[in-house]
């Protein structure tokens, strides 16, 4: 029997903590198409009430920056501090700015 | 009504969860990968915590019965004597103490756990049987069982889909697999008649209107089955005969083989804790 294909795909996982939040990466695992991912994901990240809710997508679909040019990429956004919203006093109610 | 019925009901409710969990847990660090191995030891764990508020509810009910009534109640002599020396009776007792003639499981749940399709299969049956049994059990004038059922419910919901999903795969899936799941569901088939057979415990449970009538859901029970074995493009499975025993305590042999590891520990270390 050959092994090709054995394996099943991976899948990234998104939870939302709770109504209102976003949805946050939580990790990844193996299943063999996008329901049984999201059952897995139940399964493997839900288990103590960290989520209301869950997307996944296929690892492969996943298009991520160079880390070879990380530099390039973020290191001049460090000393324009006016673009930064930080000169703002923030209402202590306000949590998740 | 009497304390008796609604305490034998209770037991064999929580042997069936009991005998079930315990098979799926087995499934611990063998699955064909992680995540299945991770859902199935879940499934385990929403059973084996609906028999411990079953056998928290059972056990309550044997600490308040007066002394005569519960002089008799098991065949098993160290779980007899607890009882008869005014020991306060706990869900481990009830687990751990009683021998396979004591146990009202029926003979589904102890079915040995084969390959994966063998297990989906007994799933499958038992699982699509709690929900119909739980849902109606909603309805039971004991308000105990009646909350039990209730918050159980959701957990069953997600079990069906589990393994109904598992069988529409694998039916639907290779040649090999289609022919394995074919199988199993075949070999499987003839311990479901079991669950509608009334037995005398649930005969004087629906009498009492604590429990339901199984017979009852005999034909919803195969309606769904049907529709997901067609949707896996499967054959439904046929059987001339339908075996029973379970329901009163006469178990096939698997039975005694998983208690004996199941109840080691508290039998060679009693009252044990870790």
């Amino acid at each position: 029997m050959s092994n090709e294909n054995k394996e099943w795909p991976l899948w990234e996982v998104f939870i939302r903590s709770k109504a209102g939040l976003d949805h946050k990466h939580a990790g990844s695992l193996h299943a063999a198409d996008a329901q049984m991912a999201i059952e897995n994901a139940r399964d493997v990240y839900t288990r103590r009430m960290e989520g209301i809710s869950i997307w996944v997508v296929e690892s492969n679909h996943i298009h991520a920056s160079n880390p070879e040019e990380a530099a390039a990429f973020f290191d001049p956004a460090q000393d324009k501090i006016y673009r930064h919203p930080t000169f703002y006093n923030l209402p202590d109610e306000l949590k998740h700015m | 009504m009497s304390s008796i019925t609604t305490l034998k009901y209770t037991l064999q409710l929580a042997d069936n969860v009991l005998i079930m969990g315990q098979r799926l847990a087995a499934w611990c660090g063998k699955g064909p990968i992680l995540e299945q191995d991770i859902a199935l030891t879940n499934i385990s764990l929403d059973q084996i915590g609906q028999a411990r508020s079953l056998y928290q509810y059972a056990a309550l009910i044997i600490n308040n019965m007066p002394a005569a009534d519960k002089a008799h109640l098991f065949n098993a002599p160290l779980l007899q004597e607890k009882i008869n020396n005014q020991h306060t009776i706990t869900e481990d007792d009830l687990a751990y103490l009683r021998d396979a003639w004591d146990f009202r499981n029926c003979l589904l749940v102890e079915q040995e756990n084969g390959d994966w399709a063998y297990t989906v299969a007994r799933s499958f049956f038992f699982d699509r049987f709690q929900y119909l049994l739980f849902t109606a059990l909603q309805k039971s004038t004991d308000s105990t069982l009646a909350a039990i059922a209730e918050k159980s419910l959701k957990e069953v919901q997600y079990h069906i889909k589990w393994a109904s999903e598992w069988v529409i795969r694998l039916g639907d899936g290779t040649d090999i697999s289609k022919e394995k799941m074919q199988q199993a569901l075949q070999a499987r088939w003839e311990y479901t008649g079991e669950l509608f057979a009334m037995n005398a415990i649930e005969q004087a449970a629906m009498q009492a209107n604590i429990g339901v009538d199984v017979s009852s859901l005999q034909q919803a029970y195969q309606q769904q089955i049907e529709a997901i074995v067609n949707e896996a493009g499967l054959q439904m499975p046929t059987a001339a005969w339908m075996q029973t025993g379970g329901k009163n305590g006469v178990h096939t042999e698997h039975l005694g083989y998983m208690l004996a590891e199941m109840q080691y520990l508290q039998r060679a270390y009693p009252n044990m804790e870790w």
